[in-house]
């Protein structure tokens, strides 16, 4: 690189640049492009939610906030958020421990199970649950003869979120784990540690801006999840209805203000999510970097 | 630590120090199963209990033919998009340095991070022929919102960060010394981008295109509300999997998700051909 015949080189031959950048002219046209295209994709539609919800003045929008069913509906989402998340986050971590400390037959095929949520429309991991526990499901009967509820209900709900948002915190923490290895688990225990110690004073601390990265993004899916969980929830207002689900519902009901103003909060979760991956990547690229961008 | 001889040579695990992995593994494999797999195998045996003919009276429906194509079609036209505009905008981003680049940047992850309800009741809102953009396109004839169009821009506002997520960083290790090196043999521009950049670029651009695709077949949310949904000619297969729900058939709803899975694997499968092909091409 810094061999100084090349350096001349490059001196000398300016002429060459054209080739190896493009002119400005042909700069200055793909930079527009590419950023109008971002802007109309991207920017006008994150723009128009906040535009459409204050629409009516301020005074509309947190009228239309404070409605009873657009606060259960928050209460909701917190609710299956608050369970879904720490679920995934223990297999998420159980799965890495397993996967990335220890080599097995069928490693590999266990990590492809593992991302197959991505690959299943979310309509599908709704419909899914409705053939195990729906009226003419597998299991209809039996769960009907017991009384327990749980289509058309909250642990439905929990279930389709649970199924999209399973792969997000595996994903983040298994190539991470592999990549640091078990160089510091083995001197751990080497010093006497337990195991239950070497994951807790070691391991976790080594990847605890990867799994809060992953958590992150669990998170934003496990709230914003509109196809599963519209498949199993019913849509039964004050009871069943999600955030995006009661988007929905005021939309349908020409309720442009109710709708966008219970949009901008999922918008404001959105950006906020994005403001702190941003800040996770900026300060802690090289940790997660192994797992960046999907 | 004694090892049964199960066979000489082969072992289900290499043996370690650390502990944890019956726990860690046991448990991984008992949720993975009651979440994903029972459940999945459920919809395969379902399927598979409604007979031949009666799956292929549903599959051969004229309306679910329809869905499927809308379905493949418009995920297939806004992949094709994305990966012109998503190498673009990543080519923007990595090699060219101006203001506000880190915001354009994160801003990419948009469509992770934004429920796709939200999504698609704000591009709707934007493309409806009184919207910012929909009132700019009426005089020019062009509808967008309620056609099979509007689906197709749903899903390159869902697709995007696939594409642009992949690229990125193969683009970000291109070595500038190969195309200096491609320059001072005599090659212009246009030559080093598509005989030597071009080549390096092809795999992470096919599983974009592909990452893209894939979502946009089995997206719902931001698509329904502006689509238009009306039957043969803007309703997706997702949707009529739900209409089918709603009116208690689960046959068909089963048979529908059972070919979108067999097709989306069947995807899956010609895309890695695509990029073993690639990888022996361009080497």
């Amino acid at each position: 690189m810094a061999d100084p015949e090349i350096k001349s080189y490059e001196l000398h031959h300016e002429s060459q640049s054209a080739a190896v950048t493009e002119s400005r002219p042909i700069k200055a046209v793909l930079m527009a492009i590419a950023l109008a295209f971002l802007a109309v994709f991207l920017l006008l539609p994150l723009i128009v939610v906040f535009h459409e919800a204050l629409a009516k003045g301020i005074g509309a929008y947190t009228e239309a906030l404070s409605s009873p069913d657009t606060r259960s509906a928050i209460r909701l989402t917190l609710l299956v958020a608050a369970i879904s998340v720490p679920l995934n986050v223990i297999f998420g971590i159980s799965a890495a421990w397993a996967i990335a400390k220890f080599e097995f037959k069928g490693k590999a095929f266990l990590t492809t199970l593992i991302d197959l949520p991505f690959s299943v429309s979310p309509v599908i991991s709704g419909l899914v649950y409705v053939l195990l526990f729906g009226a003419q499901g597998l299991l209809g009967a039996w769960l009907k003869a017991h009384g327990i509820v749980i289509l058309f209900a909250v642990p439905g709900i929990v279930l389709a979120t649970i199924f999209v948002t399973f792969p997000f915190v595996a994903r983040e923490l298994i190539p991470l784990m592999q990549e640091q290895g078990n160089g510091d688990e083995e001197a751990a225990l080497s010093l006497g540690a337990s195991g239950w110690q070497a994951f807790w004073y070691v391991t976790l601390p080594n990847v605890k801006w990867g799994l809060l990265y992953g958590v992150l993004l669990c998170n934003a899916r496990a709230m914003g999840e509109f196809g599963a969980v519209s498949v199993v929830s019913g849509h039964i207002r004050g009871l069943t209805n999600t955030m995006p689900l009661h988007v929905e519902i005021l939309y349908n009901e020409y309720n442009a203000v109710g709708a966008f103003a219970v949009a901008s909060l999922l918008a404001g979760l959105a950006l906020v999510t994005l403001v702190l991956k941003t800040l996770l990547e900026m300060r802690y690229g090289a940790e997660i970097a192994a797992t960046r961008g999907h | 630590m004694t090892t049964a001889p199960v066979k000489a040579g082969w072992r289900f695990k290499q043996p370690s120090v650390i502990p944890g992995f019956g726990l860690t593994l046991g448990f991984s494999l008992a949720y993975l199963t009651l979440i994903i797999l029972i459940p999945l195998s459920g919809l395969v045996w379902r399927s598979a209990a409604l007979g031949w003919t009666d799956f292929w009276a549903i599959a051969a429906d004229r309306r679910t033919l329809n869905a499927l194509k809308i379905s493949f079609g418009t995920a297939f036209l806004a992949a094709v998009v994305n990966v012109v505009f998503g190498t673009l905008v990543a080519w923007v981003l990595v090699r060219y340095r101006f203001p506000g680049r880190r915001i354009a940047d994160a801003m990419v992850d948009l469509p992770f991070a934004l429920p796709t309800a939200v999504a698609g009741i704000a591009l709707t809102t934007l493309y409806a022929p009184n919207g910012w953009i929909g009132h700019l396109l009426m005089p020019l004839g062009i509808k967008v919102a309620y056609t099979p169009l509007g689906i197709v821009v749903a899903l390159v506002f869902i697709g995007l960060p696939f594409v642009v997520r992949t690229v990125q960083p193969i683009m970000e290790e291109i070595d500038k010394e190969v195309e200096e090196a491609a320059a001072t043999l005599g090659a212009n521009r246009f030559q080093i981008i598509t005989r030597v950049l071009f080549p390096g670029l092809a795999p992470a651009i096919i599983t974009g295109f592909s990452l893209a695709f894939a979502r946009g077949v089995g997206e719902y949310g931001s698509v329904i509300f502006i689509a238009g949904n009306l039957p043969f000619k803007s309703e997706i297969a997702p949707l009529l999997i739900v209409i089918r729900l709603e009116e208690y058939n689960y046959e068909a709803a089963t048979a529908i998700a059972a070919i979108m899975l067999a097709l989306s694997f069947l995807m899956l499968l010609v895309v890695n051909l695509a990029q073993t092909w690639s990888r022996k091409r361009y080497g």
